[in-house]
C-alpha cells in the first residue's frame, strides 16, 4: 500500500541531478512511518479481527474455537453492554457541556481588555496540560465527604461524591470540566480574537442589543472552531479511561474503555473483547473522519 | 466597540476582570493544595475544616523517597539522636526507615518510576518527532499520491483508544517478551506520538518558504543537504514545540502502562495511584509525588504558551 502509492512524482518538481533525487528523498521520509504505523498499529489490529471471531482467552490454555460472528451477536444482545454506552453517552452529555459552557464564557470574559491577559491564559491553561490519572487522583481528596475543601468550601457537610452512585458519574465529569474547559477556552479564544472588530462597529451604529449581537455576530463566527472543540472533547469524553478508572469503581461510571479493560485484563475473555473493541473503533473512527472535514474545512478559511 | 468607552462599557470591564480572576482562583484552586499538601505533617492533611495556614515542612518528601515500616516501638532516645534529620522526620511520622543488611537506606518505588517515565518519555519522543519531521518534509514538499487519505490514515491511529490498541499488543508483546520492558512501552508511544508529529510539522514545513530551499539547490547543494542545512534550523522552534508536546503526552499517558508494565519498567503515572490502595492514605506522600510528576509539565506548558492552540488541534489552527 505504502509504495504503490509513492512511486509517481510530481513532473513539475525539480528532480535534482545531484545526490539522491527527489522521488527517492520523499520514498526515504515517508515510507518508514506509514510501515512503522502498519506494523504497530494496523498489523495488531488485524491480530484482534482475527481474534474477534474465536473464543480465545489469553489466560487460559483450553483449546480455541472459531465462532464466526456469536461475540458480536452476543455484545449487541447484551443489555448490560447497552448499559455500559448509556453510562457513555451521559458521561459525554454533561461532560463536553459543561466544558463548552465554562470554556466559552471564560473566553468571552477574557476577550476584553484585562490586565496580566497572557498570563492569566497560560494559568487557565494549566489543567489540560497535567495527566488525568495522576492529578485526577488527587480529586479523591477533595471530593473526600469528611475532610474534603469541595464540601467545606460549598457547606455541603459531608456530602457523598464519588461513593454515592447516582453522584459519582457527575464527579468524574466535573473534574473533566476542570480539566478541559481550558481547551475549549483555548479554541474559543482564537475564534473571538478572528471576528472583525467592524462588525461589532456597525452593530453599536445600527444600536444593536447586546443579546443581537452575541447570536448574529459572535457566534456564528466562532462557531466553526467552536464546533472543531466540541467534536474533539466528544471523541475524547467518549475514550475516557484514566479518570473514572482512578476515582471510582461504582458500577454507575463503568464507561465502555473501563468495560473494555476487565472484559480484556481481567475476565481475560480476550475473543469477546476484541470483538468489543471492533465496535469502539468503528464508531471512533467515525467521528475522527466527521473531526478531520471540520479541521480542513476550518484550515481552508 | 473599541473607540465607544461608555460608563456601562467600563463597568462591564471591571466585572469580566472580575470574573476572570475567580475562574482563575477556582482552577488554580486544586493545584494549590496539591502543592499545599505535599508540605504538610500527616496530621495536618485530612482535618476538618482543611488546614491552610501551617509550617511547611519537607517530610512528605523523605517519605516519597524512602522505603519505610510501622514502628512497633517507639526508638530509643540514642537511636533518635544519632539518626540524621530526614530519618527522624519518619521517627516522628511513628514510622522507621527501612534499611538492608549493611544498613543502606532503602528506596521507595518512587525513584524507579520516575526515572521510568523519564527514559521512556524522551526515548520516545526523539524517535516520534525524528520521524515525524522528515515524514512532514516529504508531505509538505513532494507530490504524494493519495495524500488526504494518508494523513488521515496516520492520524486515525492516534484517535484509537488505548484500551483497543492494548489488547492486540498486550498479546504480541507477551510472545516477544516484551511486556514489561522500556523498548516495549517506547515503541507505543512512538507509534502513538508519531501521527501527532506528523500533524504538526506539517503545518510548521509548510510555513517554510520553499525558495529557501530552492535558492540553496541553485547553490550547488544536494537536496538532501539543503534539508539539513536549511529547512531543519528554520523549522527548529516547530521541533521544539513538538517534541515538547510529544514530551507530556508520553510523560502523562496512563492506560498503556497500566496494562503494558508492572514493576520493573513501571512509569508515574500508574505507580500513583496503586499508592492509595485502600485504608487511609497518606496524602501527603501523594502529593509530594503528584508536586514533582507535575513541575517538568507545569514549566513546559509555560515554555509551550505560545504554541498550545496549535498544537491541541494538530497544527489546524495557527495563529
Amino acid at each position: 500500500m505504502a509504495t504503490a502509492v509513492l512511486t509517481t512524482l510530481d513532473p513539475k518538481s525539480r528532480a535534482a541531478s545531484r545526490g539522491m533525487s527527489d522521488l527517492a528523498i520523499r520514498n526515504l521520509f515517508i515510507i518508514p512511518t506509514i510501515l512503522f504505523l502498519i506494523i504497530f498499529n494496523i498489523f495488531p489490529l488485524l491480530y484482534s479481527l482475527g481474534y474477534s471471531f474465536t473464543d480465545f482467552r489469553a489466560s487460559g490454555t483450553g483449546q480455541t474455537n472459531f465462532v464466526g460472528l456469536q461475540n458480536y451477536r452476543t455484545l449487541l444482545n447484551d443489555p448490560f453492554i447497552w448499559n455500559n454506552f448509556a453510562i457513555t453517552a451521559k458521561y459525554v452529555i454533561v461532560s463536553v457541556v459543561g466544558q463548552v459552557l465554562v470554556g466559552f464564557g471564560t473566553a468571552m470574559l477574557l476577550n476584553r481588555s484585562i490586565p496580566f491577559k497572557g498570563l492569566l491564559t497560560t494559568l487557565l491553561l494549566l489543567p489540560m496540560m497535567l495527566s488525568m490519572a495522576v492529578v485526577g487522583l488527587f480529586w479523591k481528596l477533595l471530593y473526600d465527604p469528611s475532610f474534603g475543601i469541595i464540601n467545606y468550601a460549598l457547606g455541603l457537610g459531608t456530602f457523598e461524591w464519588l461513593s454515592n452512585p447516582s453522584m459519582a458519574l457527575y464527579a468524574v465529569a466535573i473534574t473533566d470540566i476542570w480539566m478541559w474547559s481550558p481547551f475549549v477556552m483555548l479554541l474559543s479564544l482564537a475564534g473571538l480574537s478572528a471576528v472583525p472588530k467592524h462588525l461589532y462597529e456597525a452593530a453599536a451604529i445600527d444600536r444593536a442589543g447586546p443579546f443581537y449581537t452575541f447570536f448574529r455576530i459572535t457566534l456564528p463566527l466562532v462557531a466553526p472552531i467552536l464546533m472543531i472543540a466540541i467534536i474533539f472533547r466528544t471523541m475524547e469524553a467518549f475514550k475516557t479511561f484514566d479518570l473514572a478508572y482512578v476515582l471510582t469503581s461504582q458500577p454507575t461510571t463503568e464507561l465502555i474503555s473501563i468495560r473494555l479493560y476487565k472484559m480484556a485484563f481481567q475476565e481475560w475473555q480476550t475473543g469477546l473483547s476484541c470483538a468489543f473493541a471492533y465496535i469502539v473503533l468503528i464508531m471512533v473512527l467515525a467521528i475522527t473522519n466527521i473531526y478531520v472535514k471540520y479541521l480542513n474545512k476550518v484550515k481552508e478559511r | 466597540m473599541a473607540a465607544v468607552t461608555t460608563s456601562t462599557e467600563r463597568t462591564l470591564n471591571k466585572l469580566a476582570i472580575a470574573g476572570v480572576l475567580i475562574v482563575t482562583l477556582i482552577f488554580l484552586a486544586p493545584i494549590y493544595w496539591i502543592a499545599s499538601t505535599a508540605f504538610k505533617p500527616r496530621n495536618l492533611s485530612t482535618t476538618i475544616p482543611p488546614t491552610v495556614v501551617f509550617t511547611p515542612e519537607v517530610s512528605p518528601f523523605v517519605k516519597l523517597f524512602t522505603k519505610r515500616s510501622q514502628l512497633r516501638s517507639p526508638p530509643t532516645p540514642e537511636e533518635y539522636a544519632a539518626a540524621p534529620w530526614w530519618e527522624r522526620m519518619v521517627f516522628d511520622g511513628g514510622e522507621k526507615v527501612v534499611r538492608d543488611g549493611k544498613g543502606n537506606v532503602q528506596w521507595s518505588g518512587y525513584p524507579s518510576r520516575f526515572m521510568n517515565s523519564l527514559i521512556v518519555a524522551t526515548i520516545s519522543t526523539i524517535l516520534a518527532v525524528g520521524m515525524g519531521t522528515l515524514t512532514a518534509y516529504g508531505f509538505s514538499r513532494f507530490k504524494v499520491k493519495g495524500e488526504g487519505d494518508l494523513l488521515f490514515f496516520i492520524l486515525s491511529t492516534r484517535m484509537l483508544p488505548p484500551v483497543v490498541v492494548a489488547i492486540p499488543m498486550f498479546l504480541m508483546y507477551r510472545t516477544f517478551g516484551l511486556n514489561d520492558t522500556h523498548i516495549g512501552l517506547i515503541i507505543l508511544y512512538t507509534a502513538f506520538n508519531l501521527s501527532f508529529s506528523v500533524w504538526l510539522m506539517k503545518g510548521f514545513m509548510d510555513e517554510i518558504p520553499k525558495e529557501y530551499e530552492e535558492a540553496a539547490l541553485v547553490d550547488g547543494y544536494t537536496r538532501m543537504q539543503a534539508f539539513f542545512k536549511v529547512v531543519l534550523p528554520e523549522a527548529a522552534t516547530g521541533i521544539a514545540a513538538t517534541a515538547v508536546f510529544c514530551f507530556i503526552t508520553a510523560w502523562n499517558e496512563y492506560a498503556f502502562a497500566l496494562i503494558m508494565t508492572n514493576r520493573r519498567a513501571q512509569t508515574a503515572p500508574p505507580f500513583i495511584p496503586s499508592q492509595v490502595g485502600s485504608g487511609l492514605p497518606d496524602w501527603t506522600v501523594i502529593a509530594a509525588g503528584t508536586l514533582l510528576f507535575l513541575l517538568p509539565v507545569a514549566i513546559f506548558t509555560f515554555l509551550l504558551r505560545n504554541h498550545l492552540l496549535r498544537g491541541v488541534t494538530f497544527g489546524a489552527i495557527r495563529k
